[in-house]
């Protein structure tokens, strides 16, 4: 049992080791050094933008004051998102790139038209919509998480268009 | 006729039977001639197929009722019947003739010195006034329901030359308050009538999707049990749970192959809904369909695990396509209606049913392959997750009735139309079972009877 510990040890030290190096950047990677220039300093730095976050740091509507987290909706069969939905996106984008602590769970859903299963692929196509678009406004992988809940949790159990149109949705929500 | 108990006809009546459950069978083209039978009160001593204070079963009531539901019988209630012979000799056919009885069926039970009862019933042909069947089921008391159901297989097979399918289950998921936060999914299987309902998975969480394995002794379902979506193999004798599918992503839309070692599936692992099979066995996963801009779900599949059919939105709008799996060819199969999903194969491969759109209702279409006719099978609301009888006779599906929702069941040539009772919450997903092969270990027997 003994030398089998001892080897144990030895790899743990030796990852330990490897994840040191990794850290440490490679030579060929170094740009040339430069001469160091002055900067003048015009102005002081700016002062940090009134905070955008609500007491539960939940990002906020500059607007309107209220919680970013936020809901979108769709049309039947459809996954593509408003230009409305996109400038509000834009504006929780530049949020969870000043914020790389924070990150959203996208939910989609869909109404109880249709089968659960397609419905369950629909409502992923919901959430990755909304994810593409944080994704290709620079927000990292890791910030963002998506789930389908497919048509198993509706908002309005109603069976009128207007129940349908708000269940039709990709639910943001911060963590 | 020796060791069969001559004893009083149990007095229960069919009508009596069918009105424990209330099931309003509707027929509404009728079959071009229905047969009448007339299944006569078994005689013997009250049978209870479970301890308590439970109405002794009925068991003529039980065949007569498996019948009926096929649409291709007419029952005689018993009230109606001139004699209630229990054997042979108290059969006499001048009677059932007046009646316009095309059969006959008459039986009768003993309870043997280990406790198990042994029910011998014969089938009578009116016309020729002939002895068709005349057999023996010996089985322990909490098996007589499967004992009437197996009769009812064998005269139904008898007379239409079609296999038998009322000794099979059905799976459904029963949801206690829908869209509450207290919500609770649980997953049953039950008698294809109704009767004996027994909770196999229970969660807060839903559930969906069951399907059975071909051997009816295991199921696959989609559980949400984690949070996210995951497909559980369940076996029903001992209830142990296996989650097969855990990836990132859409985990859904699970069938067992026919020989019961594969398991198709939709994941969306590696992006967007895809079809794969994963081998139960090796936990080697392949995988079927490439369109990485397209919803590709809901397998099924084709005669002896050659084929998978599919939904897929590859055309713009959910269709019905067909994927060789030695050619990974695929061809579409629908052309009507703008939203076609989540098909079925019958079990002669040349028949789909699906869930159809037409002028915005959903429906379950029934289409033939070969001439590519396409039948609307139902006329409820929402109708989903069409699902047949192994005999490829009858289907079960999913609709809703004020608000709620129920299963129903129809022919397939949609003659033939029932809702089965249900009790509160809301009933989805059912999936009829394949033929269940008589256990050994039931130590159920069948003799036929020397005559």
């Amino acid at each position: 049992m003994r030398p089998a510990y001892r080897t144990l040890i030895v790899a743990i030290l030796a990852g330990a080791v490897l994840a040191a190096c990794k850290q440490t950047p490679e030579v060929e990677e170094v740009e040339p050094i430069e001469e160091p220039v002055v900067e003048v300093i015009t102005a002081p730095p700016e002062p940090p933008e009134p905070p955008r976050v609500d007491r539960d740091g939940n990002p906020v509507d500059v607007a309107t004051g209220r919680p970013l987290g936020r809901t979108f909706y769709f049309e039947f069969d459809q996954a593509r998102l408003s230009e409305r939905d996109l400038r509000v996106l834009a504006m929780h984008a530049e949020y969870l790139r000043d914020f790389r602590n924070r990150s959203v769970l996208i939910e989609g859903h869909c109404d109880e038209r249709g089968t659960r299963e397609y419905n369950l692929a629909l409502g992923e196509r919901r959430a990755q919509a909304v994810q593409q678009y944080l994704s290709s406004a620079g927000v990292r992988s890791s910030q963002i998480e998506i789930v389908s809940y497919g048509e198993e949790r509706p908002v309005d159990s109603g069976d009128t268009e207007s129940a349908y149109a708000k269940n039709r949705r990709a639910e943001m929500v911060y963590r | 006729m020796k060791g069969l108990i001559k004893a009083i006809a149990i007095g229960l009546t069919l009508a009596a039977a069918l009105g424990a459950r209330a099931i309003e069978i509707v027929i509404t083209e009728g079959w071009d001639s229905p047969t009448k039978i007339a299944v006569v009160p078994f005689g013997g001593p009250p049978l209870r197929d479970q301890p308590g204070p439970v109405a002794p079963l009925d068991l003529a009531g039980i065949v007569s009722f498996d019948l009926v539901r096929s649409g291709q019988f007419d029952a005689l209630p018993s009230d109606n019947m001139l004699s209630l012979p229990t054997v042979a000799e108290e059969v006499y056919f001048r009677d059932w003739r007046i009646l316009g009885m095309d059969y006959v069926v008459i039986g009768g039970a003993e309870v043997l010195p280990d406790a198990r009862i042994a029910v011998t019933y014969r089938l009578f042909e009116v016309a020729s006034e002939r002895e068709i069947i005349s057999t023996t089921w010996t089985a322990p008391g909490e098996q007589l329901r499967d004992v009437a159901h197996w009769i009812a297989d064998e005269v139904y097979e008898e007379i239409t030359g079609v296999r038998g399918a009322f000794a099979t289950k059905i799976v459904y998921v029963l949801v206690q308050n829908p869209n509450a936060p207290d919500a609770t999914y649980e997953l049953t299987v039950a008698d294809v009538d109704g009767e004996r309902e027994r909770v196999v998975y229970r969660s807060s969480e839903p559930i969906l999707s069951p399907s059975w394995a071909p051997d009816g002794k295991r199921l696959a379902y989609v559980s949400f049990e984690t949070g996210r979506s995951t497909i559980v193999v369940q076996d029903l004798a001992t209830g142990a749970r296996r989650r097969v599918a855990e990836y990132p992503g859409i985990n859904g839309a699970p069938v067992f192959s026919p020989d019961g070692t594969q398991l198709a599936m939709a994941l969306s692992r590696d992006g967007n809904s895809e079809i794969y099979i994963k081998d139960l066995e090796t936990d080697v996963l392949r995988r079927i369909t490439r369109r990485p801009s397209a919803i590709d779900t809901e397998p099924g599949w084709g005669p002896e695990g050659k084929s998978l059919i599919f939904t897929s939105d590859r055309a713009g709008q959910p269709q019905i396509y067909r994927i060789d799996l030695a050619t990974s060819l695929p061809d579409r199969l629908t052309f009507q209606g703008d939203y076609n999903a989540r098909a079925r194969l019958l079990p002669d491969g040349r028949h789909l049913v699906y869930v159809h759109r037409s002028n915005g209702v959903y429906h379950i279409a029934w289409q033939d392959l070969e001439r590519d006719v396409v039948r609307v099978l139902t006329e409820t609301s929402l109708d989903e997750s069409p699902s047949l009888a192994p005999n490829g006779m009858m289907m079960i599906y999913a609709t809703q009735l004020r608000g709620r929702g129920i299963l129903a069941v129809v022919s397939v040539d949609s003659r033939v139309k029932y809702n089965l009772p249900s009790g509160l919450g809301d009933v989805r997903e059912p999936a009829w079972s394949p033929f269940m092969t008589v256990d050994a270990q039931t130590l159920a027997s069948r003799a036929v009877t020397a005559r």
